[in-house]
């Protein structure tokens, strides 16, 4: 459903992706591992257009991305979560589920909210709906702008390093919502994330980019217990967990 | 009888041609606001080139803005009005007023919306085009309702410096406040004193008020801000008023 096709990416004279290919299936848990600047954020925009690639394709559901049909393939299937939240400040919560549903999928303001409701549920912060964002913790900013990409309803939610701009006891809540959804089989999910805790429990495969290389693609047990190559293993004994 | 320059016949002098100064002020309180709009409008245009991510784009809005920011106000005005004839183009004061006195303002206004739009974090547009919104729906629901409030401020500043530059027209016949005082007291017993006076309370009446009008409204977005509701929700506001109340 998700292919990414030789992608290159350069910014002016510095290469970040050098060949990237990553193929990701209806439903599939992907979690994408690797060093600091390895080019995991950069591959992740790809999928949503937030970057074009310098070289190569982007197919959603078979169909390749131009800079034409970008807005109208990203509002058929994709949603992202940001390291920085991203919430629209100068709206409540509520305001900041329902503009999309209302402005893009055209649904009643009653619908909207319905739907909004739902959604603050699964990340259990109904209580919170009339908040602004400057009123709510980073991480109940975080469950929001989760609720905010679970309410378009769209198949592939795309989080990008999504615990990392939060203290570590915030961590936990948003990282229990993000199990809580990983368990659900109809979403596709790819993750760019340092926490290889949820990385065990969360994902079907594990993805380790490298210098702008997929250079590991296999299940978590693998992965964790029997490291494929060295420098994975360099990498996990660098990594606390 | 005293020929200071305050003499108190001067005044009332002054007081019994009245209308004519009261003409220039309607004529500068016209122009003003006609020039207002029109340099909102390129402002916001222009503004928003320089917002592109076009290069060519961002050259237009560069040429405007250097171009009319940097040649003084009034080599404009004579250049139109004694040089645009030239070239078959005769505009009256009136619209030098309006045009020409938009178009320079129009030039700095674009610079408040450029610098106000780039003061957006970059988060809120990648939300937004990560969400499907188009370029016109991203600007006018998440950019600029941001923006607005950010940019009142400078903008009402704008806003004074254009009334207040609306004077240069006196030198163009521009039948405006200035050249209406001037002239009422070079024809008459040259009584500068009082005619001056005049005219410069009453470009403070409009500009005081003006930059007035824009830090309450810029408290109150903030105090609104405050009691926790977003501006897109009056009708809660509206509500939760009446409950306090």
């Amino acid at each position: 459903m998700i292919l990414l096709d030789h992608i290159h990416k350069s910014f002016g004279k510095t290469e970040v992706l050098h060949d990237v290919n990553l193929r990701v299936g209806e439903g599939e848990k992907v979690v994408i591992l690797g060093p600091s600047g390895a080019g995991k954020s950069t591959a992740i925009r790809c999928v949503n257009g937030l970057e074009t690639p310098s070289s190569g394709s982007v197919f959603l559901d078979g169909i390749e991305m131009t800079p034409k049909n970008r807005i109208s393939l990203v509002r058929k299937h994709c949603a992202m979560v940001f390291q920085q939240f991203n919430l629209y400040p100068h709206m409540t919560a509520m305001k900041n589920i329902t503009l999309a549903l209302v402005k893009l999928q055209k649904m009643s303001r009653a619908e909207a909210e319905e739907r909004a409701n739902e959604c603050l549920d699964i990340v259990g912060l109904r209580e919170k709906a009339m908040s602004l964002p400057s009123q709510l913790s980073g991480g109940q900013q975080q469950r929001v702008a989760i609720a905010r990409a679970l309410a378009t309803n769209r198949k592939v939610l795309l989080f990008d390093e999504p615990t990392s701009a939060l203290d570590p006891e915030m961590q936990g809540e948003v990282l229990n919502v993000m199990l809580k959804l990983s368990h659900e089989h109809g979403k596709t999910m790819i993750i760019v994330t340092h926490e290889m805790g949820f990385a065990k429990q969360a994902a079907d495969r594990i993805v380790f980019i490298d210098g702008g290389l997929v250079t590991v693609d296999s299940t978590p047990d693998a992965f964790f217990n029997d490291p494929p190559n060295e420098r994975v293993k360099q990498f996990l004994s660098k990594v606390l967990y | 009888m005293s020929n200071g320059p305050f003499a108190l016949w001067r005044w009332e002098m002054l007081w019994s041609d009245k209308a004519v100064i009261f003409d220039g002020f309607v004529t500068t309180l016209l122009i003003s606001i006609l020039a207002l709009l029109f340099a909102l409008l390129l402002g916001v245009i222009f503004g928003l080139l320089g917002t592109s991510d076009r290069k060519t784009l961002r050259m237009v809005n560069r040429v405007y803005v250097e171009f009319f920011q940097n040649i003084p106000l009034l080599v404009q005005v004579f250049f139109i009005y004694n040089a645009f004839p030239f070239l078959g183009m005769r505009w009256s004061s009136f619209m030098i007023g309006v045009l020409g006195v938009g178009i320079y303002h129009g030039a700095y206004v674009a610079e408040v919306v450029r610098a106000g739009i780039h003061s957006i974090p970059k988060g809120q547009f990648e939300a937004a085009k990560a969400q499907g919104f188009d370029y016109l729906q991203m600007m006018g629901y998440i950019v600029i309702p941001q923006t607005i409030k950010i940019i009142l401020p400078p903008l009402t500043n704008q806003a004074v410096n254009l009334i207040k530059n609306t004077s240069v027209l006196a030198t163009i016949s521009g039948l405006d406040l200035m050249y209406q005082a001037d002239s009422w007291a070079s024809q008459g017993r040259l009584s500068y004193g009082p005619a001056y006076v005049v005219a410069g309370v009453l470009y403070f009446i409009i500009c005081f008020p003006l930059a007035s009008w824009a830090r309450w409204y810029e408290r109150r977005i903030k105090s609104r801000e405050h009691i926790q509701l977003s501006d897109n929700a009056k009708d809660e506001l509206m509500m939760m008023a009446e409950d306090v109340l």
